[in-house]
């Protein structure tokens, strides 16, 4: 039911929103004062209208694994339904602390490339945007250790959900970032250019850094999760 | 935030228009190519599954009849002619194929937003639809799951194309959710950013405003089947327990330990139910235009439909388990969800009533597309009306897993968004080819497909109520309760479906021979006020506009207005203005 | 304007389709009147609702159709009248909603004074389990289910014992006593529904459901299953029977507990030698058939499904066809084994007897077979060796004349009809995908190759 709760929410909130900003109290039949026909939409790049709608799609996705994840343990099922017995929690990987703090480094460096290329500094941008996707590299790598590791747990098996939840709610995160690194790949080539002009990456690494942002901020809510349980 | 408006400074599209015949027609980003290439595929992959719906009457109305059908393949064709029709024929048809031909025609913008992703997007559904069809050819066949996919007999032996046909089906689902969203993520932003001067939210035509809603609905509704698909699959190949509780299938006990089949129902329901409003909301949207066009009247109660479609979009996240009032789950969840749902029905038959009363005190025009449009509003009432009985959980209890159910879901999204698909191709025909279909033809397809689905569906709402269920191969060895009669009426459903079936191939030549053969077409000879019909030429070249964006300056139902002496004032015509400057308007007799 | 006038006899006729036709709820057999009812008030709700709209839209259409100078009415909105409907469909829908709650509010109070039964299903099979003495169920685990124990019940738990087991799709309750009827499914989703009771529940394999009746009326009703569950779906018979407390009570004694199950002995070959003799002058001493007397071979076969016949034959249940001539032959032989230990002797020893190959004397297209037989994998499995959890008794390696012969026993109904031959008239469904004489023989050659 707490998906319920956050959907109403959600939901509560475009509706206000959609009153607030759309006018949807206007009689659109009515010879209207000057002004109308200015130009319409929000007053910033189509691509970051995109990226947020796309952020709002990728957390409908995390919120239903999260949703999954609490009522396969039974806990939200409630009413008659046991916690699942054949749930055995697992002792997270250690490397995972490690992991994050990498991700961190990896959210700072992008946002410090976003100041430089604020900043038109050619050779810092590219500097800190390559630092950033290193450390991120470095994070997947990690992540891919911590799967060897709980492999090799005597905990380890498929028909535990613990385990099964670890592997699908990290990998769909590492599929995300991974696909934020093929942006990153094409951002950092494009700076790299003997004749970039600055304000040509400048959305790019914009855009690129909210997202780096938003998937820490996912990567924190799930290793929360996964610490918790 | 000065850097921010500098770094989103908006370039406009070049306007090259492409000329080879590859770049143009296949690898085309022109959104109105795409549309078509979306209605195409979707169209043909629907032949098939109505193809299906034929031989599964074959095998209901004529029992023993024709061997070619056992009782596996049957269930095959169940599943795969829900699954396309609900997915890769509706979906598909109303948000890739109108979403794509109306939103950038209808806000003045030149192309989606994003033309490179929209091409992606048609290009995943066609991979989507061809993993589909590769069930067919896989070991075992297709899956035979139901089109609902519960597990744990999707996965397990006794169903059909429980081990290659599931994970075809799971495969396709997931590369079609991407597909949708990267479409979605067009239509959306491109709603919210490329209208042109003028064109507030509140003067968008209802179709947008339908699809805008269902994409929405879409986007935060695909990923609950994408993260099901992903679960059922991995229990099915990697022997996770996601799904799959501990069970003994065909006398043998399987791996798995203590998953839970609810779990996969409250997933896929979160998604389903909103699927029936992402089908549902374009339609309604279209259809309010096409009534208002063709009765030469604004819709009736604007902000009141546009209200709704917000409303019943809001509402439609919190209605899910309606499908699950005999699933196991909490009984107690009745409560709520009965609530929620006969609430969702205030601002439906709110719509209903503005249908309606558009056409009260219009001036109708019984065109092709306006016959539609009734027959849907018909169909719809019925159909709406049953899913009050369906909706109450009391009520639901006897006539679930019967065919009222069947009946109902046919009616309401079936035959209704079907109708209003037909209704739309012949509405905007002209403008997509440029040249007129033979309305006789259209006439004849209209009258064969209402009067022949009501045929089909009426009976069976009665048949649920004695209890007939559904998903049954056959009636053979007789269950007491059921009586000849019903035989017999099976029998005379099969004919009618046999009848529907064979008048889509009148609509299908409608369509490609007047393509060739038909009379050239009035730029907008419907008269209609809506920026798709103000194009420089039509078919609309590539950019839509020539030089010039248009300017709008009035909402989009500005017909018969007091005083002025033509019965429609364009959308982009200035107030001052009595005429639409030099331009004929002809109107097909 | 034809098409009002299309509207308006459409109104009609789905009017007069509701009064006149014959299909209608089945009459009920529970206390759940009330389901009726709310069923009644929406109907009547939306029946009126459909009428009156349907007829202003084809007034509508009649009374502003396009004639010459004819001009629509510009009206924005009409806030008045918009919220004057909305408020209208608000009471109506509230009408709908309240009684339906307020039954919905019983249906899940389930009454203190319930006993209890237990269903379980399983692909394509029902079985029951009443709690016996205590009034309580024993423990069951998916994971002991076996041919021996095909309740998945806990051995070593005392509650269980005097649990009373019914092995077969036939399932009996008291007139006027709330029972509370317990769900479980062995391996998929099924539904229990009986359309007289009105009320019915899923039951979904790893967690108990349940649902409350009173049954009000004697008779002997369906079973169906409703929930999607496989190919022989369609086939998941059962059937309530409503008796009488007395009538009851008899029936229930005659029943099986689990601790009686439990002693029943394994069977005796030694023993069963000795009978055996009677069978071997037409089975055979090697129990391999002789199609001269038509008599199949039936070493190799499951023993459950020997026993199974065995009894059916003793009961009546098989060979009471008359124009089935060899299965009445039978049962004076079968009825010669004197009680259940008899029959679990002899059947114990043809299980000792050693596997020969039958002649084969059926002569089809086993590419063709192929194809058909995939119909009969969900049961009979793959290599046709049987499945004891469908019932589905060994194919492959036995007499390819005596399953010609049953199969058209099926098909034509001098076999599985009986209407406590529950397998067989699943049985019987089934065999109608075979076409003719020669999809049967296409079928069979191709089990001999397995």
């Amino acid at each position: 039911m707490s998906l319920t709760v956050a959907y109403a929410a959600l939901a509560t909130g475009i509706a206000v929103w959609a009153v607030l900003v759309m006018k949807l109290r206007a009689k659109p039949w009515e010879v209207t004062a000057a002004g109308v026909l200015d130009k319409q939409g929000f007053n910033v790049s189509a691509k970051r209208i995109g990226l947020w709608i796309f952020l709002a799609v990728v957390t409908s996705l995390f919120c239903l694994f999260l949703s999954a994840y609490y009522m396969r343990m039974g806990e939200h099922a409630g009413h008659g339904t046991l916690p699942a017995t054949d749930w055995q929690s697992i002792r997270d990987p250690s490397i995972l602390w490690f992991n994050t703090v990498l991700l961190i480094f990896g959210s700072v460096a992008m946002q410090s490339a976003r100041s430089a290329v604020a900043r038109s500094q050619v050779q810092q941008t590219r500097v800190r945007l390559f630092a950033a996707g290193l450390l991120t590299f470095a994070f997947l790598i990690g992540q891919w250790l911590a799967w060897r590791e709980l492999r090799y747990s005597p905990l380890f098996s498929p028909l535990n959900p613990a385990v099964a939840f670890f592997y699908v709610l990290t990998a769909v995160h590492g599929l995300h970032l991974l696909g934020g690194l093929f942006v990153w790949a094409r951002t950092l080539a494009r700076s790299l250019r003997k004749d970039v002009e600055l304000i040509d990456v400048r959305l790019s690494v914009e855009l690129t850094s909210v997202y780096w942002h938003y998937l820490l901020l996912v990567w924190l809510g799930l290793f929360a999760v996964l610490l918790s349980t | 935030m000065a850097f921010v408006a500098i770094a989103d400074r908006d370039h406009e599209h070049a306007l090259h228009d492409p000329q080879s015949f590859i770049r143009k027609y296949i690898w085309s980003q022109d959104h109105k190519v795409i549309a078509v290439q979306y209605a195409l595929v979707a169209i043909s992959i629907g032949l098939v599954a109505l193809t299906m719906s034929v031989l599964m009457r074959l095998q209901l109305g004529f029992p023993d009849t024709f061997h070619i059908i056992a009782p596996q393949d049957y269930y095959q064709y169940i599943t795969m002619h829900g699954m396309i029709m609900v997915i890769y024929l509706l979906t598909a048809l109303f948000l890739g194929g109108f979403g794509n031909y109306l939103i950038p025609l209808m806000l003045g913008a030149r192309d989606m937003v994003f033309p490179y992703l929209n091409m992606l997007s048609f290009w995943f559904y066609l991979l989507a639809v061809l993993v589909l069809c590769a069930g067919f050819f896989v070991p075992g066949g297709p899956t035979g799951a139901g089109w609902t996919l519960y597990p744990p007999q999707a996965v397990l032996p006794g169903t059909p194309g429980a081990s290659w046909g599931i994970i075809c089906m799971l495969a396709s689902l997931a590369i079609f959710i991407v597909a949708f969203t990267m479409g979605g993520l067009n239509y959306v932003t491109t709603v919210l950013q490329a209208r042109c001067r003028g064109m507030t939210f509140m003067r968008m035509p209802l179709s947008v405003w339908g699809i805008f809603m269902a994409s929405i609905l879409g986007l935060l509704a695909f990923p609950a089947l994408f993260v099901s698909a992903i679960m059922m699959a991995l229990d099915s190949l990697v022997g996770t327990s996601f799904f799959m509780p501990a069970v003994s299938s065909m006398g043998e006990r399987t791996v798995h330990t203590g998953g839970s089949p609810l779990l996969f129902q409250h997933l896929f329901w979160f998604f389903g139910h909103p699927e029936v409003y992402i089908v549902a909301l374009p339609a309604f949207g279209i259809v309010s235009d096409l009534l208002s066009t063709h009765a030469r009247r604004n819709i009736f109660g604007y902000r009141m439909m546009v209200w709704a479609i917000l409303a019943i979009g809001c509402l439609s996240f919190v209605v899910w388990a309606h499908h699950m009032y005999v699933s196991g789950m909490n009984p107690y969840f009745g409560f709520f969800f009965a609530t929620t749902t006969l609430i969702i029905a205030v601002p439906t038959a709110i719509k209903v009533y503005n249908w309606v009363l558009t056409l009260w005190r219009g001036d109708v025009h019984l065109t092709v597309p306006m016959l539609f449009a009734i027959g849907f509003i018909f169909t719809f009432i019925n159909g709406g009306l049953t899913g009050l009985f369906l909706g109450n959980v009391t009520v639901d209890v006897p006539l679930s897993g019967t065919y009222f159910v069947v009946a109902h879901f046919h009616m309401v999204m079936g035959v209704s968004p079907i109708l209003v698909v037909f209704g739309s191709i012949y509405h905007w025909y002209p403008k997509i080819t440029g040249r007129m279909f033979d309305e006789r033809l259209g006439k004849f397809h209209f009258w064969m497909t209402f009067l022949g689905a009501y045929a089909i569906f009426l009976p069976m709402h009665y048949m649920g109520i004695l209890g007939v269920p559904r998903r049954y191969y056959g009636y053979t060895d007789a269950i007491q309760f059921i009586p000849p009669s019903v035989h017999e009426a099976n029998e005379w459903i099969s004919i009618s479906a046999m009848i529907v079936a064979a008048t889509q191939l009148v609509f299908l030549y409608n369509l490609i021979h007047s393509y060739f053969k038909g009379p050239v077409a009035d730029p907008n000879p419907w008269r209609a006020t809506t920026l798709e019909w103000q194009t420089p030429d039509t078919p609309p070249k590539h950019g839509n506009w020539g030089k010039d964006l248009p300017e709008v300056h009035r909402w989009a139902y500005d017909y018969s207005v007091p005083g002025a002496p033509e019965d429609f004032i364009p959308q982009n015509v200035p107030h001052s203005e009595k005429t639409p400057v030099g331009r004929e308007h002809g109107v097909p007799t | 304007m034809l098409i009002a006038i299309a509207l308006i006899v459409l109104v009609v006729a789905t009017v007069l389709f509701h009064f006149l036709s014959p299909w209608w709820f089945t009459p009920i057999a529970s206390n759940w009147t009330m389901v009726d009812s709310t069923v009644d008030v929406t109907f009547w709700v939306t029946g009126i609702v459909f009428v009156a709209v349907n007829l202003f839209l084809a007034w509508c259409i009649i009374r502003y159709r396009h004639r010459k100078g004819n001009r629509a009415h510009y009206e924005p909105e009409n806030k008045k009248l918009e919220w004057w409907l909305t408020g209208i469909t608000s009471v109506g829908i509230a009408a709908m909603l309240a009684p339906g709650l307020s039954v919905w509010a019983k249906f899940v109070t389930v009454p203190e004074d319930a006993s209890v039964v237990e269903v379980l299903g399983q692909q394509w099979a029902w079985a029951y389990r009443f709690p016996g003495k205590d009034g309580r169920l024993g423990a069951s685990d998916a994971n002991l289910i076996s041919v021996d124990n095909p309740f998945g019940m806990d051995p070593n738990d005392p509650v269980g014992q005097d649990d009373v087991l019914i092995q077969n799709p036939q399932l009996h309750l008291p007139i006027d006593k709330p029972v509370k009827v317990l769900l479980r499914a062995k391996d998929v989703n099924h539904q229990f529904a009986v359309p007289q009771f009105r009320v019915k529940m899923d039951m979904v394999p790893g967690m108990v459901t349940h649902f409350w009746v009173t049954p009000t009326r004697t008779g002997e009703f369906d079973v169906l299953c409703e929930q999607l569950c496989g190919v022989a779906h369609f086939a998941m018979r059962g059937r309530v029977v409503v008796d009488t407390q007395d009538d009851f009570d008899k029936w229930l004694s005659t029943q099986p507990t689990f601790q009686k199950t439990l002693a029943a002995t394994k069977g005796d070959p030694a023993a069963g030698q000795a009978l055996f003799t009677a069978c071997s002058a037409c089975h055979g001493a090697q129990a391999e058939g002789n199609r001269e007397l038509n008599a199949p071979k039936l070493s190799g076969q499951a023993d459950w499904y020997l026993m199974r016949q065995i009894h059916s034959f003793k009961d009546g249940v098989r060979g009471s066809n008359d124009q089935d001539t060899f299965a009445k032959q039978m049962i004076p032989f079968a009825s010669m084994l004197a009680d259940d230990t008899a029959v679990r002797n002899v059947v114990a020893y043809i299980k000792t007897l050693p596997e020969v190959r039958p002649a084969a004397s059926v002569v089809g297209d086993p590419v063709r077979g192929k194809k058909l037989y995939e119909t009969c994998t969900s049961c009979h499995g793959a290599n046709a060796k049987g499945v004891w959890s469908t019932n589905a008794p060994r194919l492959s390696n036995m007499s390819d004349w005596y399953m010609a012969r049953q199969l058209e026993h099926f098909r034509a109904g001098i076999r599985g009809t009986h209407p406590q031959d529950f397998h067989g008239s699943q049985m019987r469904s089934m065999a109608k995908v075979l076409a003719d004489d020669q999809a049967v023989a296409d079928v069979l050659d191709y089990i001999r190759t397995l």
